[in-house]
């Protein structure tokens, strides 16, 4: 099964640490920093290597602060391609 | 402060050493922010809905490529500086009136796309006239309607759809709805009117959420194409500063008690009521 790797880039100034992301990943995979950003709110970092790429956290930000990457990393099969307005996520995650 | 919330120096170090950032390449990227939401801060609070809305508004935007064709009218209210984060064309409106005004623009230049972007006070208390005549007369526009139940710029006073026993600065014990009136479900009262095509209710407090409205949005610019009526998509939304709680508490309140009261999904579709 394909073997699916995500990265995000968050953009920490533009972040007002709602926190809403942390709540819409569902592998943990963010968490608040202890530092705060030029507005003075505790921007989130990723503190886990196990982000899959899913958008969900990048879907719930309202400033449009995060940026999703996605690669399958070591498998044969392609995964579904993902519709952002379509279709749910159809992702398989193969550790 | 919740410190348990704060990461601890390992985690923080692990965070700098990520062994994956390889998959941070420009053609791995699955998301990014639509170039149509300008690159500037927005002035909303933390964790408010219309941020979300925006950024879908500019997806969509992008995807049909029509940001030369797109013109917005911006209401009184929170989003009443839209246009500052929407590099499209929009003007703005006095309060309530943004029907009105995109009724105009709309008339004038039919080959457009025109939508107006309202919250609740501004659509459902001081515009109710212009939203139901503007319903009413079929303009071919798109109507997006913010209901957060509360005025949320002027500091929470009750709004017509400030639900009952909501607390706000006006309604402090509640929303009485003997002395009050009853929370007003407007989109299911223009989707009465022959003159709407398409009338939806959704939210953003969820990913699968913000997808369907997305879709909702992308189906009210493609169905003014075609003519054939007013297209009104409420998004049901969230107001943390003015709810006074923080933005995951307030996703929860408005899954909790707004939704059971305002229920997701089609009212009115082109192919007959759903
Ligand atoms: C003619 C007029 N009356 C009253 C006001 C004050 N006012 C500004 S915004 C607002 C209500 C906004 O509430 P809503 O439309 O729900 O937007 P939100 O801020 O919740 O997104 C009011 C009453 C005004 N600006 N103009
Ligand atoms: S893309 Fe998905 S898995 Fe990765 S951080 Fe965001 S929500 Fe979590
Ligand atoms: S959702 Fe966006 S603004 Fe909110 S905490 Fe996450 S990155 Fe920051
Ligand atoms: S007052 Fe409410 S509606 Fe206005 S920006 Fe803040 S959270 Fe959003
Ligand atoms: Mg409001």
């Amino acid at each position: 099964m394909a073997k699916v790797k995500g990265d995000i880039i968050i953009d920490i100034e533009k972040c007002k640490g709602c926190e809403l992301c942390i709540e819409a990943c569902s592998q943990g995979s963010l968490e608040r920093s202890r530092q705060v950003n030029n507005k003075g709110y505790l921007y989130i970092v990723k503190v886990q290597d196990n982000c899959t790429g899913c958008t969900n956290c990048a879907l719930v930000c309202p400033e449009g602060g995060i940026t999703v990457y996605r690669k399958t990393v070591d498998g044969k099969k392609q995964i579904a391609k993902i519709d952002n307005v379509n279709q749910d996520m159809n992702i398989e995650v193969n550790e | 402060m919740n410190e348990k919330a704060l990461i601890d120096d390992e985690h923080f170090e692990h965070t700098l050493r990520s062994e994956h950032t390889e998959i941070i390449s420009p053609e791995n990227i699955v998301y990014e922010k639509p170039g149509t939401l300008l690159d500037v801060d927005m002035h909303y609070c933390p964790g408010c809905g219309h941020g979300v809305v925006h950024r879908l508004l500019a997806e969509v935007i992008d995807e049909m490529e029509i940001q030369s064709e797109v013109i917005g009218v911006a209401p009184v209210g929170c989003s009443v500086l839209a246009y500052n984060y929407l590099n499209i064309d929009m003007s703005e409106a006095a309060h309530g009136r943004a029907s009105a005004a995109a009724t105009g623009i709309k008339r004038v230049l039919p080959e457009k796309y025109v939508f107006s972007y309202q919250g609740d006070g501004d659509l459902a208390a001081i515009g109710t006239g212009e939203t139901i005549h503007t319903c009413n007369r079929g303009e071919n526009i798109l109507i997006i309607f913010i209901n957060n139940g509360i005025y949320g710029m002027t500091g929470g006073q009750m709004a017509p759809t400030t639900l009952e026993g909501m607390k706000s600065t006006t309604s402090p014990f509640g929303r009485n709805v003997s002395t009050m009136g009853a929370p007003l479900k407007i989109t299911e009262l223009v989707a009465q009117l022959p003159g709407t095509q398409y009338v939806t209710r959704q939210s953003v407090h969820k990913p699968g959420n913000v997808r369907k409205a997305k879709k909702a949005i992308q189906k009210g610019f493609e169905l003014q194409k075609q003519g054939g009526g007013t297209c009104f998509v409420e998004i049901v939304s969230n107001c943390p500063s003015n709810w006074k709680m923080t933005p995951i508490e307030s996703n929860h309140w408005l899954e909790d008690n707004m939704l059971p009261f305002y229920p997701l999904g089609d009212i009115k579709t082109p192919n007959g009521r759903k």
